[in-house]
């Protein structure tokens, strides 16, 4: 029968369509070094202030163009809360919570981690353009949760 | 040359205790779908800055009203669902009576389980929305009411599975029946999806909130909690495929096309549905890149047998339309029974499911994922699958069955269809609204009304939000009007008396490969061992959970 035969054609395309779509996304993000956060360490959240790094929270310089960002997440706000980049360098965001999952997102950029307690988040980015971005904490932390924000500042 | 779906086309019934307890499971799943929307409503409406929570008296705060809003529309009502209506299939499948204890067994178990997680929500002791992250802390009667809904479903998938077996005694070198045979592998597949999350509840947030655990581990948690949780979207949606493969053909005048195509989807949901969870954990601490991306391609390998329904089902949509008289590359389209209100809210249901399902591969993408993972982009995608591909396929069901087995004809057709389309409409401008200020940055779960930070360029998509999410409300209250007066005052004698199962183009065969597809424990192995390639790397390396967290209640 007919209708058979454009079956298996249908299901064959569609394969063939889900195959290129992953093998594009495969491409791209190995070639463009485009990496989802991994495993980069525990932490024991009720000592998240006395562990490096976070003992020392803020920006510091690690090269000529890189930065480290080291943030403290907790119910209600981030630890510091407007954070001074220059544009054009790589800057690297280390940060953990010391109650609850937060979330940690730089609005429109692809900073966008969870915040476990437990474990420590690291993601890199370079700002291309100056100017000032919203840090939001973009996971569900309770009732003020819609209050717990910064900013980034990009220079 | 054409089979039934079922064993016996000229209809059973099952008996009527039987049958007055699968009604009130459809109730009791209904009724949270209407007691869930009101406070969506409230949530589309913040997203324009209009604040309508005042007219919640008993409402504490914002979150308590999301997380009813979560667990009344995604946990309580497809559940209820489908705890009716695949044991019913499967009755009326193998034309033979189901366990009553199992039956009523059921009921009491999504009922108490219904009561304490009402009682626990209502005190406001436990805002944690459904996704239920620790260590933010509910009352314990949250996770053991939420345990015991889960509780119902094994309950309901062991019936139908007791079912099966005692039908093959009777009927050895028989094929199952094509719709029992569905019907039961979508609930196979949940209640192996289900087992991580009954040991997270049971396992380790009930015990560590009666005090018995000293603490939890929150990426553990989480970990558990999505490896239910992707499968727990194929378990809602798999019993609106068994309705768009083995009903709507024969509602539409149309056939089944591949007795054998049917089966080997609802296999590959088995098999593929539950070793994907790290995708909702894209963005996760603590998980290696490399495990995420294995979970990626598995979620790729999941949308083939969605494709393979969308032939399916537009076959036989094709066949009904063309039967009916039309013609052309796209005639047959406009001459299916649109009159019907079953018929119209399921078609409705499936064309806003191809941008659900669009959307759904953008997700899976996980450098696009970072874009708009948990901005109001996600919502905005899954309101067009579980919220209208699922939701709105069970309510086009409830126009035949709530008839069929109260046997009242339905009240008004007109409501019905009125509803469907204000429904679809309303989706499309609330997802379209909620998609775009989802690639503006707005974070989705949060109450923008008194948030600290705002952007002008989520006005626009927060209106359409608004707007799509009111209309929406309201296809819903016309269908719990219409559901309702139907209970009450439809016109007695005039229901539908049977199920419309359909036909298959060709008979199963009885030799070859194809009786293979039937042997469903061979299939639950080859899942397990997909898990375990899947989970087994990450629970090997992880280590024993660290119980660190003692519980927050920051609500």
């Amino acid at each position: 029968m007919k209708v058979h035969t454009y079956e298996r054609m249908f299901l064959a395309v569609g394969a063939l369509l889900l195959v290129a779509c992953l093998g594009a996304l495969l491409y791209a993000s190995t070639s463009h070094n485009m990496h989802l956060p991994g495993h980069v360490g525990a932490i024991d959240p009720a000592r998240v202030r006395e562990t490096a790094p976070f003992d020392q929270p803020g920006v510091q310089q690690t090269g000529p163009d890189a930065y480290t960002v080291v943030v403290i997440g907790s119910a209600w706000s981030f630890t510091p809360d407007e954070i001074r980049v220059p544009a054009g360098a790589a800057v690297t965001f280390v940060a953990t919570s010391t109650d609850i999952i937060h979330g940690f997102y730089v609005a429109k950029t692809r900073v966008n981690v969870m915040l476990i307690p437990g474990q420590i988040s690291r993601v890199t980015h370079t700002f291309d353009t100056p100017g000032e971005y919203l840090l939001l904490c973009h996971e569900y932390c309770g009732l003020g949760h819609h209050l717990m924000s910064g900013r980034v500042i990009v220079e | 040359m054409s089979a039934s779906t079922v064993m016996d086309p000229h209809g059973y019934e099952l008996p009527a205790d039987h049958r007055r307890y699968l009604r009130w499971t459809l109730y009791v799943g209904y009724a949270a779908l209407v007691a869930g929307v009101f406070h969506g409503l409230a949530q589309a409406l913040a997203y324009a800055k209009v604040d309508i929570l005042q007219f919640f008296p008993d409402l504490k705060n914002y979150y308590q009203g999301l997380t009813a809003h979560g667990v009344a529309n995604v946990l309580t009502f497809t559940f209820s669902f489908s705890n009716g209506f695949l044991p019913l299939l499967t009755a009326r499948a193998l034309s033979r009576p189901l366990n009553g204890f199992l039956v009523r067994a059921t009921f009491a178990a999504l009922l108490l389980g219904n009561l304490l997680t009402i009682y626990a929500i209502w005190s406001g002791t436990s805002n944690v929305l459904f996704t239920s992250y620790a260590p933010l802390q509910a009352h314990w009667t949250y996770y053991l009411g939420l345990a015991l809904i889960v509780v119902s479903t094994w309950l309901a998938t062991l019936n139908m599975v007791l079912a099966l077996a005692a039908w093959r005694k009777n009927h050895r070198g028989e094929r199952i029946p094509l719709l029992a045979f569905i019907s039961i592998a979508s609930y196979v597949m949940w209640f192996l999806a289900s087992l991580p999350i009954a040991v997270l509840f049971l396992g380790f947030l009930l015990p560590w909130t009666l005090g018995w655990l000293s603490g939890t581990d929150p990426l553990f948690d989480r970990t558990l909690f999505w490896w239910t949780g992707h499968a727990i979207v194929y378990a809602w949606l798999l019993p609106a495929y068994v309705s768009w493969y083995a009903l709507i053909p024969r509602q539409v005048e149309g056939k089944l096309v591949s007795d054998a195509y049917a089966r080997i989807t609802f296999i590959l949901f088995l098999l593929l549905s539950i070793p994907t969870g790290f995708h909702h954990q894209y963005t996760d601490p603590g998980v290696p890149t490399a495990m995420k991306t294995v979970h990626a391609v598995l979620t790729f390998g999941v949308f083939f047998p969605s494709l393979a329904t969308a032939f399916s089902v537009m076959a036989s949509l094709e066949m009904g339309g063309r039967k009916r008289g039309g013609t052309g590359l796209i005639g047959w389209f406009r001459r299916l029974p649109w009159d019907d209100p079953s018929v119209t809210a399921q078609l409705l249901a499936m064309l806003t499911f191809v941008l659900g399902g669009a959307t759904g591969l953008v997700n899976a993408s996980y450098m696009m994922n970072q874009i708009i993972h948990n901005t109001t982009w996600v919502p905005g995608h899954f309101h067009m699958t579980v919220g209208t591909a699922v939701a709105l396929t069970f309510m086009g069901v409830a126009y035949w069955l709530v008839p069929y087995l109260t046997g009242r004809a339905l009240w008004s057709r007109g409501l019905a269809l009125a509803s469907s389309w204000i429904y679809t409409i309303g989706t499309l401008i609330f997802a379209r609204g909620m998609i775009s200020a989802g690639l503006e940055g707005m974070p989705r779960r949060i109450f923008r009304v008194e948030a600290a930070y705002d952007n002008p360029a989520w006005d626009l998509g927060g209106m359409l939000t608004a707007v799509g999410g009111t209309l929406m409300f309201f296809g819903i209250m016309m269908f719990f009007v219409d559901i309702g007066m139907t209970i009450l005052a439809g016109k007695k004698g005039e229901q539908p008396k049977d199920v419309p199962v359909s036909e298959t183009l060709t008979e199963p065969a009885r030799t070859g490969w194809e009786p293979n597809l039937d042997r469903l424990g061979l299939w639950v192995v080859v899942a397990v061992l997909l898990i375990a390639i899947a989970y087994g790397p990450f629970l090997l390396t992880y280590g024993a959970p660290r119980l660190i967290s003692p519980g927050f209640r920051l609500f």
